[in-house]
C-alpha cells in the first residue's frame, strides 16, 4: 500500500504519454471507483429507509477527490461541506465506518452521531463534513493558520461549493490568508449549481476563480472531470503554499449527476446537460483511457472492480450488523468535562 | 366556510393576500421564487408577482436579511425566508443589532416592519447543525416579536399579522409540519400576535406546548383521557409577547401544569412560563410546574439518539403523573 502511494506521489514508476505514472492512474481508478459504488449503495439502502436525514451524494465529482489525494500528504488537513462522502473516503475512511455511520451505527466514523454530512476523522486530519453553507472556509483558513503557527509545512485543503463561495465568509477568509501567508489550499468545486440555483443567477461573476483576483491570490479554473487536471493544479498550488507563499484558489469546475439530495427531483436543468457531463464521466474515461493507452490490463482493472464489490458488500453487512447506539450517548460528547452537570429535570 | 388546507398553503395564502393587499410587501429568500421554496411554501408567487417582489438571493444570509432591515428602514416591508432557522444564526446580526434597535436608536423614528420567517426545531436524524429550536434565543431580544406555530389557521392568521405589524417579527414554523393538515376558514380574516389559544379544555391539568410540541401535548391528553385524567392544552401561538394571563387562567382551574418545549432548558421558554406562573400563580398551584424539553445536549443523528432527546407523549404523561402525584 505504501509504496503505490509513495509512486502515485512522487510520479515514479512508469510514465504514460501525459507523464503520470500507471500507479497513479490505478489509484485514481480505484478511488473513484469506490466512492461511486459507495455512493450507489448508499442511495440504495436510502431507498430502503436504512439510511435517514439528508444524503448529499458526490456522484460526478470523484475526479476532484482522487486528483487531490493523488498529491496531498496525511499530514495536510481537509476541511469540506456536507458533500462529502467522497472526500471522506478519499482521506482513507474505510466504506465500512462510513456506511456504518449512514445507518446511524456505533461503529460508524463519528459513533453514529454525524450522519451523510458529518464523517470527522482526526486521525485522518479530516476536519468535516460541515453542514452550515460555507462556515467551513474560515475553519480551514484557521486549520492552516494553526499549521503556520506551529511551524508546519503542512497546508488545508479548505472546499466549498459554488453556492457556500457567496457568503460573506469567503471574502473575510480570503482577506486575512492573504494577509497573514497561511498555507490554505482553497477550492471552490463548482458544480454548478446549489440546489435549484444555477451560478449565473447569484452573481455577475461567474467564473469563480476571478474572485481570488481582488485579493491578489493566485487563482485559477480546472477541469474538474478530469483527475489528471486536478492533480496538476493541486501540484502547482501545493508548491506555491508549502514555499511559504500563502494561500491559493483554485475553481475546480465539475458536476453533480444526481439532484441536491436524494429528495431534489433536479427540474432546473436538461436531461441533455447532464448527458453532457455523463459522457465525459470520470469513472469511464479513466478505464478507457487506461485500456486504449495500454498503461493496465483488462485483468488489473478488473482486479480493482472485484475488490471494490467485495468491499462494497462487507460494507453493507457489517452497517447491518452493527449496533445501535445506547441511547446514553446522547449524554458523551458534549463537553470534555467527563463529570458535566447537565439540566436533567 | 372552512376548508382543509396544509401549513404550508396556509402560509402561502397569507403572503399571497397580503401581497396583494400592499406593493411594498415582498418575498426574499433562498430558492423561493423559480425553485418555489424549498418545502413550497412560496409556490406560484413568482408566477403572481413577478421577480421584482419573489426574488431569489443567493446563500448569503447575513446579506440578505441585513438587505431586509435597510428596505424596512426605508418604507418596504419585507418577507424574509429562511430555509430553515439554523442559517438564520448567520443573519443574527441584522436580525439581533439592527432589526430590534432601530426603533429605539432613532428615537422612534425609524421603524423596522419585517418579518423573518422559517421552520425551526429538529425534523427528524438531520444531526447537529440542522436540528436547533430558536424560539427561546429570539424572545430573549426587546425589540423583536416571536411568533411560533403550526395549527394552519392560526399560522395563516398569524403570518397576516406579522405582516401588517410595524416591529420585527421572527416567524417559526416546523420543517416537518409543511404537509400538516386543518381547517381554516375562507376569506379575510388575522389571529392577533400574543394571545395563546385554549385548544382542548380540561380540569386536572394544564399542558402548555406550541409549534411542533403540540402534537405530542395533544397526545398526551388523548391517553390521559383513557386513564381519567382531563388535560387541559394551551398552544401558546405566540412566543414574545407570552401571554400569560390565559395561563394563570387554566391554572387556576387545574392547580397544575406541565410545559412541553423543543427548546433546550435552559433559559428555554418552560424556563420562563415556569417563572412567570411561580409569580402570579403561586397560591394556585398543587405542585411544582414541570417541563419537558428536548435534551441539555447536541442532536446527534443516530435515531436512538433522536427519541432519547426528544420530548414525546410518554414523557409528558409521566410528568403529568408527577404534578399530580399518582403512580
Ligand atoms: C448557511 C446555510 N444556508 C442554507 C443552507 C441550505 N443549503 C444546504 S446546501 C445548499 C446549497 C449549497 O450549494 P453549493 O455550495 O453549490 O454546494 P453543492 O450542494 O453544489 O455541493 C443550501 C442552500 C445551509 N445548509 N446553510
Ligand atoms: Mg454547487
Amino acid at each position: 500500500m505504501n509504496t503505490v502511494v509513495d509512486k502515485k506521489k512522487t510520479g515514479k514508476g512508469n510514465p504514460t504519454s501525459d507523464g503520470h505514472p500507471k500507479e497513479r492512474y490505478l489509484f485514481w481508478f480505484e478511488l473513484m471507483l469506490r466512492i461511486r459504488r459507495f455512493e450507489e449503495k448508499a442511495l440504495m439502502m436510502y431507498g430502503q429507509q436504512k439510511i435517514r436525514g439528508f444524503c448529499h451524494v458526490y456522484i460526478g465529482q470523484e475526479a476532484v477527490a482522487a486528483g487531490i489525494e493523488s498529491v496531498i500528504r496525511r499530514e495536510d488537513g481537509i476541511v469540506t461541506a456536507y458533500r462529502q462522502h467522497g472526500i471522506a473516503l478519499g482521506r482513507g475512511i474505510s466504506a465500512k465506518s462510513a456506511m456504518a455511520e449512514l445507518y446511524g451505527k456505533a461503529t460508524g466514523v463519528v459513533k453514529g452521531k454525524g450522519g451523510s454530512m458529518h464523517f470527522l476523522s482526526a486521525e485522518h486530519k479530516y476536519f468535516g463534513g460541515n453542514g452550515i453553507v460555507g462556515a467551513q472556509i474560515p475553519i480551514g483558513t484557521g486549520i492552516a493558520f494553526a499549521e503556520k503557527y506551529k511551524g508546519t509545512d503542512n497546508l488545508c485543503v479548505t472546499m466549498f461549493g459554488d453556492g457556500a463561495a457567496r457568503q460573506g465568509a469567503l471574502h473575510e477568509s480570503f482577506n486575512m490568508a492573504m494577509s497573514w501567508k497561511l498555507p490554505v489550499l482553497y477550492i471552490v468545486e463548482n458544480n454548478g449549481y446549489a440546489m435549484g440555483t444555477s451560478v449565473n443567477r447569484t452573481s455577475n461573476v461567474v467564473e469563480l476563480y476571478k474572485m481570488g483576483l481582488s485579493y491578489d491570490m493566485p487563482s485559477e479554473a480546472v477541469d474538474g472531470m478530469s483527475p489528471e487536471a486536478v492533480h496538476e493544479a493541486i501540484t502547482r498550488a501545493a508548491a506555491h503554499i508549502r514555499a511559504g507563499n500563502g494561500p491559493y484558489f483554485l475553481e475546480i469546475r465539475t458536476y453533480r449527476y444526481k439532484g441536491h439530495s436524494v429528495s431534489d427531483p433536479a427540474k432546473y436543468r436538461t436531461k441533455e446537460e447532464v448527458q453532457s457531463y455523463q459522457d465525459r464521466d470520470p469513472v469511464k474515461m479513466i478505464e478507457v483511457k487506461m485500456l486504449d493507452e495500454k498503461i493496465a490490463t483488462e485483468k488489473e482493472i478488473q482486479a480493482i472492480k472485484d475488490k471494490i464489490k467485495i468491499e462494497m458488500e462487507e460494507a453493507i453487512d457489517f452497517a447491518e450488523n452493527s449496533p445501535l447506539p445506547h441511547p446514553d450517548e446522547l449524554y458523551t460528547d458534549n463537553y470534555m468535562q467527563k463529570d458535566y452537570p447537565f439540566i436533567m429535570d | 366556510m372552512n376548508r382543509e388546507l396544509a401549513l404550508r398553503d396556509a402560509l402561502r395564502e397569507a403572503i399571497l393576500e397580503e401581497m396583494r393587499l400592499d406593493e411594498n410587501v415582498f418575498l426574499m429568500g433562498e430558492e423561493v421564487a423559480e425553485y418555489d421554496g424549498a418545502y413550497k411554501v412560496s409556490k406560484g408567487l413568482l408566477d403572481e408577482f413577478g421577480a421584482k417582489r419573489v426574488i431569489d438571493t443567493p446563500i448569503a444570509e447575513l446579506g440578505f436579511a441585513g438587505i431586509g432591515v435597510g428596505a424596512a428602514m426605508n418604507g418596504l416591508r419585507p418577507i424574509i425566508e429562511f430555509m430553515t432557522w439554523n442559517f438564520a444564526v448567520l443573519a443574527f446580526d441584522q436580525i439581533v443589532n439592527n432589526a430590534a434597535k432601530t426603533l429605539s436608536q432613532s428615537a422612534g423614528q425609524f421603524s423596522c416592519p419585517i418579518v423573518f420567517r422559517g421552520p425551526s426545531g429538529a425534523a427528524g436524524q438531520l444531526a447537529q447543525q440542522h436540528s436547533q429550536t430558536f424560539e427561546s434565543w429570539m424572545a430573549n431580544v426587546p425589540g423583536l416579536k416571536v411568533i411560533s406555530c403550526v395549527d394552519p389557521a392560526d399560522a395563516k392568521g398569524l403570518l397576516k399579522s406579522a405582516i401588517r405589524d410595524n416591529d420585527p417579527v421572527c416567524f417559526m414554523e416546523s420543517e416537518l409540519l409543511y404537509g400538516f393538515k386543518g381547517l381554516v376558514p375562507e376569506g379575510e380574516y388575522t389571529v392577533p400576535i400574543g394571545l395563546a389559544a385554549v385548544r382542548r379544555e380540561g380540569t386536572d391539568v394544564t399542558l402548555v406546548s406550541y409549534n411542533k410540541m403540540m402534537l405530542v401535548a395533544l397526545e398526551a391528553a388523548d391517553e390521559l383521557a383513557k386513564e381519567g385524567i382531563s388535560a387541559e392544552v394551551i398552544d401558546l401561538r405566540t412566543i414574545r409577547p407570552l401571554d400569560y394571563h390565559t395561563l394563570v387562567k387554566s391554572l387556576k382551574k387545574t392547580n397544575r401544569m406541565v410545559v412541553i418545549d423543543e427548546s433546550w432548558p435552559f433559559a428555554g421558554v418552560s424556563s420562563e412560563v415556569t417563572y412567570q406562573m411561580q409569580r402570579y400563580a403561586f397560591d394556585y398551584l398543587d405542585a411544582p410546574v414541570i417541563r419537558v424539553n428536548a435534551a441539555d445536549t447536541s442532536l446527534p443523528y443516530a435515531a436512538p439518539l433522536v427519541d432519547a432527546y426528544m420530548p414525546n407523549a410518554a414523557k409528558v404523561i409521566k410528568a403529568v403523573k408527577e404534578v399530580m402525584y399518582v403512580k
